[in-house]
């Protein structure tokens, strides 16, 4: 499936050219700041949290079930109460300039939050005068257009899909012209082929210009779409990294040679490879960055190295930590 | 003022109401004429004169204001607990719009929705029973000030529940006993003296006798008592409303 959104006012040269000014402030979009949330009964839900998303970029949060990612969105967006620390949008307090942070926002929720006896275009059209915008039909069906939505423009919203529905929920938070779009577990519970076309949807929104956060618990998600990744755990966002820097961990592989015979120790021949023993010396483990691509893995070299001393391989396999592994074992340490 | 979000919140609230046109409209112009019919044409024939007119005139008021209290509160609960209820309020609290804004759009609708039932009813009482009207602008007046008031306690009941149960239980236990028993079908003087009492303290009494001197020149207490009484409930509803949205309670934690 095609999905165009070169039709939408957000791609317009206007557009374009005021973002490329806002782009040469060098501001970011979103600047959080020392943001705690405790709900009454005492559950600390954010902790001292900062964090500052660029001008179009895709953001992805990862955490587990409770971590706190939704509570971080719903602050920003106005849904819930920050106990303390502030929030920009844009460089718009969104407690005191709560009219023109809110402006910028399109929130796709993780629940399929719909009125269901309205028809899709009266909904999506709501959600446009709901955020003081005047009439726009040509923009509602532009939108219901890229979503694949248009057919089902006079359908009630209890007549569709489970996919469609979602898909509705997108069409409202874009039927304001958002600049920035948060979306919440926007693919859970959505089969792969619908999954792959949010993903086109969101890649295009973000080249039209529109910072995206979303959260997600799958990982692929994050990999295949993010530009930069955090991750928050127990309410406090324990790391914040460049997909390409986290990609380049992701580049660490292990290759573990089976020995014919067991060794005591490294053999000093080998003390120039990073090798490791295994406990019961039947295997050495080589750690490896495929990456680097211009200087070689060093594979060529160990095995090399192996033969003039004389250690027969009775076996070997290789194995690429994940970022789904990366994530986890964040998880464990700090658990 | 962001007049666009009040008036899309209002134009879908009143959308809402000609979309379920059998429920909202149909069905308490019936019920109320079904009282007029029986009490007014059929029993009322046989009563004699309360206050100098017949009992069929007698009883309009105050079964107006009973339509009027108990749509207002039923049409503006309901507005504000279904997003609630279903979760697309999340759009409403994110949107560039103050607590004003959002009780504008759910509260004119509600009382705007009440308001032309009222009329409705009216002209349709008057097919069943000769009526007139003394102070149509007084009347007029009541009208929309128990339409907004009582609307503004509907939004309040609708922030407040938590289940389809308690969405009924104040029109239901409260409201529609507080107005028969506020002098809706009857003038308080038929009553004994300590009952005469007790019935002061129901605050319906003054909005049934305010309303129903708008149409003959004389009720149950002093009109300027009714229209205390009206102003003092207007005023504890906006103080209410203005503490949820002070404190968030039940929107925004």
């Amino acid at each position: 499936m095609t999905i165009s959104f070169n039709h939408l006012p957000t791609a317009t040269p206007e557009a374009g050219a005021a973002l490329g000014e806002a782009e040469a402030t060098g501001s970011p979009m979103i600047q959080v700041e020392q943001l705690d949330k405790v709900f009454e009964g005492g559950f600390q839900a954010l902790k001292n949290v900062s964090l500052e998303i660029q001008r179009g970029e895709i953001f992805a949060l990862l955490g587990p079930n409770g971590a706190g990612k939704t509570t971080l969105i719903s602050v920003i967006c106005g849904l819930v109460r920050a106990s303390s620390g502030t929030v920009r949008v844009d460089g718009h307090d969104n407690v005191a300039d709560y009219r023109q942070a809110r402006a910028m926002i399109g929130l796709v929720p993780q629940e399929l939050t719909n009125e269901a006896f309205t028809t899709v275009w009266d909904t999506v059209s709501f959600s446009r005068g709901l955020f003081g915008k005047p009439r726009n039909p040509v923009h509602i069906e532009n939108v219901l257009r890229a979503l694949t939505l248009w057919e089902k423009r006079n359908n009630r919203l209890l007549e569709l899909s489970g996919g469609m529905k979602r898909r509705v929920l997108i069409a409202k938070a874009l039927a304001h012209e958002p600049k920035v779009l948060f979306l919440d577990e926007p693919t859970a519970g959505v089969d792969v082929e619908l999954r792959r076309e949010m993903w086109e949807v969101v890649r295009q929104l973000r080249d039209q210009g529109v910072t995206i956060i979303l959260t997600t618990h799958y990982i692929e998600e994050a990999e295949e779409m993010a530009d930069r990744i955090g991750v928050i755990l127990r309410g406090e966002l324990v790391l914040v990294e460049e997909k390409a820097a986290l990609m380049r961990q992701l580049g660490r592989k292990e290759l573990t040679l089976h020995l014919d015979h067991a060794l005591e120790q490294v053999p000093a021949a080998l003390a120039g490879h990073d090798l490791a023993l295994s406990e019961d010396g039947h295997a050495l483990v080589y750690t490896y960055d495929v990456t680097r691509q211009e200087e070689g893995t060093g594979i060529a070299g160990l095995l090399a190295d192996l033969e003039a001393t004389g250690i027969r391989v009775k076996d070997l396999h290789t194995r690429q930590s994940s970022l789904e592994e990366i994530f986890v074992s964040l998880v464990r340490e700090r658990a | 003022m962001n007049l666009q979000s009040v008036k899309t919140i209002y134009l879908a609230e009143m959308s809402r109401s000609l979309r379920t046109v059998l429920q909202s409209i149909v069905s308490p112009v019936v019920s109320t004429s079904l009282y007029f019919v029986v009490f007014g044409a059929a029993i009322g024939s046989r009563i004699s004169e309360v206050d100098g007119v017949s009992y069929g005139a007698f009883i309009v008021p105050g079964l107006i204001m009973l339509m009027l209290l108990t749509q207002s509160v039923s049409t503006a609960s309901f507005g504000i607990f279904f997003p609630r209820f279903s979760g697309s309020i999340y759009e409403i609290l994110s949107a560039p719009i103050s607590y004003l804004e959002i009780v504008l759009g759910f509260v004119g609708a509600a009382a705007t929705k009440s308001l032309i039932l009222g009329l409705i009813v009216l002209g349709t009482a008057r097919l069943f029973v000769p009526f007139t009207i003394q102070y149509p602008l007084v009347m007029l007046l009541f009208l929309v000030l128990t339409a907004l008031t009582f609307s503004l306690l509907g939004f309040i009941i609708g922030i407040w529940a938590d289940g389809f149960e308690k969405l009924q239980l104040v029109p239901l236990l409260v409201v529609t006993p507080l107005t028969f028993l506020g002098g809706t079908f009857y003038s308080i003087d038929m009553l004994p003296p300590f009952w005469q009492t007790v019935t002061l303290l129901n605050p319906m009494v003054y909005l049934v006798s305010g309303f129903r001197w708008s149409f003959y020149g004389s009720g149950d207490v002093s009109i300027w008592a009714s229209a205390f009484m009206i102003v003092a409930f207007l005023g504890v509803s906006l103080a209410v409303v203005n503490w949820i949205f002070k404190t968030g309670y039940r929107l925004k934690p």
